[in-house]
């Protein structure tokens, strides 16, 4: 590998990406473009968002070495990018923050927001009281309830949950409602997508604001780690944490990259959201990528326990990356994951959140084929006290026992 | 000349009707089809159903969703159109979303297009940017490929359409997804203005939100033809094919006057 993969802009990453949307978005994806073109130019505007990373955010996040969890992965050294330390608890705030001074600079009062955990409605929530926007928010009717707790705090947050009804009522019908009031209320509204998914330039737009993930875990590796990792694990759904903190470390050919997909009830059952190892090349939600579709073209419906990983889609990005051979994916169950989110909350105090659990899982796993002597970096994407519900129901956790 | 644009191109206002595929059955999309033909649409347009179909309103979200609910398969769609095409004369475009065409293979699906008699493409989600092999395969089999002009697209991409555009440019009247709407924007004006310019002798018809007889009729004073679907969808829901007809009869009626 000659050239450097970390210069890799869109619109295309490869076969992968492009722009298939209605006429009627050209003109605001067109306008968003050159805003951020200009923006990432501008020092005020880097120095503005460091400023909120550093005093809002409370970036850079901390490196934390799991101990005790290491014992349970053959011996490997695990590492945990604490991106759950963030405010509102996860790594969305990154991108949010970012999208929502373009929305200012372009003069967008009103944000609208796609959501299946509900950590980016949370963060985008947020981010709009912070700067005096209106915000709405999509998310699927089945994600309203089993992530009920963030349709409360994005309510208090003082933005507008509409819970989509349409398909099958996951992130992907949010989406699709979110593009629908996109075209509508073009003019007044910023979309402010959460993943690395989508028309350009959000996939590459999304992945440079995550980039401080791995920029910052780079260097924390080489002063307070002993040098580079071995490899680094994130979990994928759309795929924006693991491109956040891969994106730093795609040159180092020595660093392996590894991304986790839910694999619902199982890889040797249809039930699952593992797109990138089951999927097709197609176009979805505005790029072409890899997609969980039938012979027709439909796209198939994903399960996953993590309703951040319940996507029948991933960015184009790791469609291009794992078409070059530079990051592998794989497959963890829901049963594998709770095991792994139960494990480390009781050798390290941290509740995961139940999406970042597939990679804490992977690593369990990588590790024991990585072996002794090695290190694994993992994001630590989210905290999971929006997973409480669905854990103590998993685990039997509530009663008189 | 394309069959479409001659049609457009004839004197007198006209209407494009717009019906899923496979709503609520193949069988009765057919049927549903025919009726508007016979009912004096002067293009159809039939849609295949998809699973996100993202430019749509609810009325026509839940009718393909019926379709897909009933299995609609998309190899059924060419025998459904050959079925139309050889009772009623009236041009029949296609109207997709572009993952179905690239999974049954551009080319595969446009000779199967072209075999069962469909004049043509409509295709919400595809840009011109983006439509290099479409643009190749559509030439070689003289398909019509319609392509959208929006309220917001710039001189350049209006142009850009109007020169690629076969059988008419679909000038979107206002910002927004299909259903019908109360005032019609007079954005539409303006968008038809710009493909004017760009080539005074394409076809433009205007679509998104027409549900009265008014509005086709006003439409038509500066365009080639009005674009009807959700009011068609739900007047079918409610009462069947006799219905459609009937709704069909008074738009048509309307613009005649």
């Amino acid at each position: 590998m000659s050239e450097s993969l970390r210069d890799q802009t869109g619109p295309y990453f490869g076969e992968f990406g492009g722009r298939f949307v209605p006429e009627s978005l050209i003109a605001a994806l067109d306008e968003l473009e050159a805003t951020y073109r200009a923006a990432k130019a501008d020092p005020t505007f880097r120095a503005e968002l460091a400023e909120l990373h550093k005093n809002y955010t409370g970036r850079p996040s901390i490196i934390t070495e799991a101990k005790r969890f290491s014992e349970y992965a053959g011996g490997a050294r695990i590492l945990l990018k604490r991106e759950d330390l963030n405010h509102t608890g996860s790594h969305k705030i990154n991108n949010v923050l970012g999208q929502a001074l373009l929305a200012k600079r372009m003069g967008k009062k009103r944000i609208i927001a796609e959501t299946g955990a509900g950590q980016h409605g949370v963060a985008s929530a947020t981010a709009a009281a912070l700067f005096g926007l209106d915000c709405v928010v999509y998310m699927g009717e089945v994600d309203t309830e089993r992530q009920a707790l963030n349709v409360a705090r994005m309510r208090l947050l003082g933005a507008e949950v509409i819970p989509v009804t349409t398909g099958s009522r996951t992130l992907k019908d949010a989406i699709n409602e979110a593009l629908r009031d996109w075209v509508t209320n073009v003019d007044s509204t910023h979309y402010l997508l959460g993943t690395v998914a989508g028309p350009h330039p959000f996939p590459e737009m999304v992945r440079d604001f995550h980039s401080v993930i791995g920029n910052e875990a780079r260097e924390q590796m080489i002063r307070d780690f002993g040098g580079l990792p071995t490899a680094v694990a994130a979990c994928v759904g759309g795929g924006s944490n693991a491109i956040g903190i891969f994106h730093a470390f795609l040159d180092d050919e020595d660093v392996r990259l590894v991304g986790y997909e839910a694999a619902g009830d199982g890889m040797d059952t249809d039930r699952h959201a593992a797109t990138l190892n089951f999927g097709k090349p197609g176009v979805l939600h505005g790029a072409r990528s890899y997609i969980l579709q039938d012979e027709d073209g439909q796209t198939v419906e994903s399960h996953s326990i993590s309703a951040g990983l319940d996507y029948p889609g991933v960015g184009p990005e790791h469609s291009w990356l794992k078409d070059l051979g530079r990051a592998d994916y794989f497959g963890i169950s829901d049963a594998e994951a709770m095991d792994a989110l139960k494990l480390l909350s009781q050798t390290e105090g941290i509740i995961p959140a139940i999406e970042t659990a597939h990679a804490l899982a992977g690593a369990l796993k990588l590790g024991k084929e990585l072996g002794a002597g090695s290190t694994i970096l993992i994001n630590l994407s989210g905290r999971g006290d929006k997973d409480m519900e669905t854990a103590a129901k998993y685990f039997g956790l509530i009663g008189s026992k | 000349m394309s069959k479409t644009a001659a049609a457009l191109s004839a004197p007198g206002p006209k209407l494009i009707g717009y019906f899923p595929a496979g709503f609520p059955t193949l069988a009765e999309s057919v049927e549903a089809a025919v009726v508007m033909c016979e009912a004096g649409v002067d293009v159809l347009e039939f849609g295949v159903p998809y699973s996100d179909p993202v430019m749509d309103g609810l009325v026509i979200q839940k009718a393909t969703e019926e379709a897909l609910a009933n299995g609609f398969k998309l190899r059924q769609l060419f025998d459904a159109v050959k079925q139309v095409t050889s009772r009623v004369s009236k041009p029949v475009l296609v109207m997709t979303y572009w993952n179905p065409v690239l999974q049954y293979g551009i080319e595969r699906f446009a000779q199967d297009l072209a075999a069962s008699g469909a004049a043509g493409l409509i295709t919400p989600d595809l840009i011109p940017d983006e439509a290099a092999e479409w643009l190749r395969v559509s030439d070689e089999l003289k398909l019509d490929r319609v392509f959208l002009v929006a309220p917001t697209s710039t001189d350049e991409r209006a142009a850009v359409a109007a020169k690629l555009s076969r059988g008419f440019v679909y000038a979107v009247s206002t910002m927004g997804i299909t259903g019908a709407r109360e005032d019609l924007d007079t954005l539409a004006r303006g968008v038809v203005a710009k493909v004017r310019k760009a080539d005074p002798e394409q076809q433009v018809a205007v679509g998104i939100g027409i549900s009265t007889a008014e509005q086709a009729s006003e439409v038509n004073e500066y365009s080639d033809g009005a674009i009807v679907g959700s009011v068609f969808v739900r007047a079918y829901s409610q009462g069947g094919k006799d219905a459609l007809a009937a709704k069909v009869r008074e738009l048509v009626a309307g613009l005649k006057k």
